[in-house]
């Protein structure tokens, strides 16, 4: 399985920087920036803060205030695979509760946390559009519908091991 | 020897469904097999529970094979795929598969048919006369065809589109903004993701309608990140209308300017709220905004901005083209026009029904998506997203139509629909609307922010069977004092889906009370 679709985890002020100079001047450009930054290294380190805050003449508190609002922007880095799995109703309908409850346990892990081995990182996910294939999943970027138990757990498999 | 065509579709959905997969058996049989096929990649035609769908070009028109398996490739071959050949996956004629022969597509005309990346497919297929039509008549008189239309926000608002525009139009201000909404965050929805992944093109014409009309260069679609398929190819097709110069600085060669953008949004369900949603195009958290002043008169960086869904603005050019008095024709009251309906859920034949407002409940649940998936009897069903009321089969006689709805207490939103049979817990979703209120509430407002928590507390408590009657009166007072004095449809909605469950469903509360407490 591929793994995700960062360029690498490992933090670096200087392609932060040139990645925050390339967005810096379009109007609301900090969201656009925290994406690029999660693009880059799969999160958005600590680090980053100051140096946007600098960029857009914002104070720290105000960006760490915007990182913190929004459910995409990760704090820390995530697992080598990523499991965003819908918890919505329309997935609801389809039995998406039990197959939460049953990734939850097989990677022993809570919503938003990442396996211990640091293979996977499971995040819930409200949504996906793909509400006539429920239940639905997103992994490393690729969409998955009409799961059950048993795709969910050749998914989680491939996962572990790759 | 002219190349047999294909037609799969890369859709999400049926990506989703292994599409991708399809498409491989397909190139490595026709490579064992030394035969010349051209596979066109299309949107979806929204029947999913048939999808991966595969169409064959014929003399007699196209084909359709569904659901195809990776691994039935080879056998539709046998079978003589590329002349239409007797399978059992062989489903005919698409149009005259019945859920789609009852539909009225005007929105999704093209979608499920053409490459959505092929400008030459979108205008041989009738698109940019819209476009073409708002350039000749002008900004005043666009206006008044959408006005005469009766197109009503389709996002769930229900707010006449025309009238937006008209107060955007009479602003005065040197730069003004048309932002479309594709934050479609509500479970059950699906309308916009198919619309901007099978025929894009439609939205840019529409957006640029209304940037003429309103007197706007600049147009913003704030797209969700869970949606990377329709960005990519929205993206793509952006690039491509600026190639034709139906994007640019002289539209399709008229003295009108107009260029898009596109956004990304981040995760919070509230941004779908239009005033969030500025909020967050501007780099902020995505918070509600009080309204006045409008976003006509003061929206994207203060200036006059009209922010509409994607499917208001994909229904525009078909408004300009056909005329509204042929838009008009269709629908009920005050509800004109085509609705596409997402069936959702736990259903047999789930996907996407465009048409005329009208029809009943009872018949788009049982009649036409053919009942539940599973095969149990239909128990409740949630109309228009999180925020929506749960309906016993003793209101399937509603029709789809914004007012009847209103008047059951419920809302179609943006027109979702998901079915649930009866192993569902009524009391679990009216705790998960809570929930989801909590997660999702932008925490501007009180009710919302600290009403939410409190519900999810009083319901756990209702279930424990603490003191039940006291704890089901106060759940009543609190949904009132969310649904009155929230800022915006979170936290005054969220009592919909809540108080529907207590009304219609009192026994999964584990009190006989339940139902009459929810009357009271």
């Amino acid at each position: 399985m591929a793994g995700n679709d960062w360029a690498g985890s490992d933090w670096n002020a200087e392609r932060a920087a040139a990645r925050i100079e390339a967005l810096r001047d379009q109007p609301g450009a900090l969201l656009p920036i925290l994406h690029a930054l999660q693009e880059e290294f799969g999160y958005i380190d600590r680090a980053a803060v100051p140096l946007i805050a600098a960029a857009l003449n914002l104070s720290r508190a105000e960006v760490h205030g915007v990182i913190s609002f929004y459910h995409d922007f990760r704090e820390h880095p995530p697992g080598t695979h990523v499991l965003k799995l819908c918890r919505a109703e329309a997935c609801q309908s389809m039995g998406a509760d039990a197959l939460g409850a049953k990734a939850r346990e097989r990677l022993r892990v809570g919503w938003g946390e990442t396996s211990a081995d640091g293979r996977v990182t499971l995040e819930p996910v409200f949504c996906l559009g793909l509400c006539a294939c429920a239940p639905a999943a997103m992994i490393d970027g690729k969409v998955v519908g009409g799961l059950n138990e048993k795709s969910l757990g050749v998914l989680l498999d491939k996962a572990v091991r790759s | 020897m002219t190349k047999a065509r294909l037609f799969l579709p890369r859709d999400a959905g049926a990506l989703a469904l292994g599409a991708d997969e399809v498409e491989g058996a397909l190139v490595a049989a026709q490579r064992r097999r030394g035969l010349e096929i051209e596979i066109i990649r299309t949107g979806s035609r929204g029947l999913y529970w048939l999808e991966p769908m595969i169409e064959v070009a014929t003399p007699q028109g196209r084909i359709a094979y569904g659901p195809v398996h990776a691994g039935e490739v080879e056998s539709l071959f046998d079978a003589g795929l590329l002349d239409g050949g007797a399978h059992p996956l062989r489903l005919g004629r698409p149009e005259e598969i019945p859920f789609l022969k009852r539909q009225t597509r005007l929105v999704f005309a093209r979608c499920g048919i053409v490459d959505p990346l092929s400008s030459a497919d979108f205008r041989a297929q009738g698109g940019w006369r819209g476009l073409e039509r708002a350039i000749a008549i002008g900004p005043a008189a666009t206006i008044e065809e959408v006005v005469a239309s009766g197109l009503r926000g389709r996002g769930g608002a229900g707010f006449p589109t025309g009238i937006k525009w008209r107060t955007a139009a009479q602003a005065k201000a040197p730069q003004k903004y048309v932002v479309c909404n594709a934050d479609e965050g509500d479970s059950g929805t699906f309308a916009d993701r198919m619309i901007m992944e099978g025929d894009p093109f439609v939205l840019i014409e529409g957006m640029t309608i209304a940037g003429i009309a309103v007197g706007a260069t600049k147009g913003y679609v704030y797209i969700r990140s869970e949606y990377p398929h329709a960005i990519q190819t929205l993206r793509r097709a952006i690039e491509m209308a600026r190639d034709e110069r139906a994007l640019g600085a002289s539209i399709l060669g008229s003295p009108y300017a107009f260029d898009l953008e596109i956004r990304i949004g981040a995760g919070a369900y509230v941004c779908g709220e239009e005033t969030s949603l500025l909020d967050s195009l501007e780099g902020k958290r995505g918070q509600v905004r009080a309204k006045p002043p409008l976003p006509a008169h003061k929206g994207l960086f203060g200036v006059p901005t009209v922010i509409n869904n994607v499917i208001s603005l994909a229904s525009v050019p078909w408004i300009l083209s056909e005329g509204a008095p042929a838009y008009v024709d269709f629908g009920i009251g005050r509800s004109r026009g085509t609705m596409p309906i997402q069936l959702a859920g736990n259903l047999k034949h789930r996907g996407l029904f465009e048409a005329a407002f009208g029809l009943t409940l009872g018949e788009l649940v049982d009649d036409i998506a053919g009942g539940t998936a599973t095969g149990r009897p239909i128990r409740a069903v949630q109309v228009g997203g999180p925020l929506g009321a749960y309906f016993p089969r003793a209101l399937f006689d509603t029709p789809f139509d914004y007012e009847a709805f209103t008047a059951k207490n419920g809302l179609i939103g943006h027109g979702g629909i998901v079915a649930f049979d009866d192993t569902v817990d009524m009391a679990q979703q009216a705790r998960f609307a809570m929930e989801f209120c909590a997660i999702e509430s932008c925490g501007k407002c009180t009710p919302c922010r600290v009403g939410s928590v409190r519900g999810v507390e009083v319901i756990d408590r209702i279930l424990r069977g603490e003191k039940p009657d006291e704890n089901l009166a106060l759940l009543a007072e609190l949904c009132d004092t969310m649904k009155f004095g929230s800022l915006c449809a979170l936290g005054g909605f969220v009592p919909f889906p809540v108080m529907s469950a207590l009304t219609y469903f009192p026994e999964d509360f584990g009190s006989p009370k339940a139902g009459k407490a929810a009357a009271a």
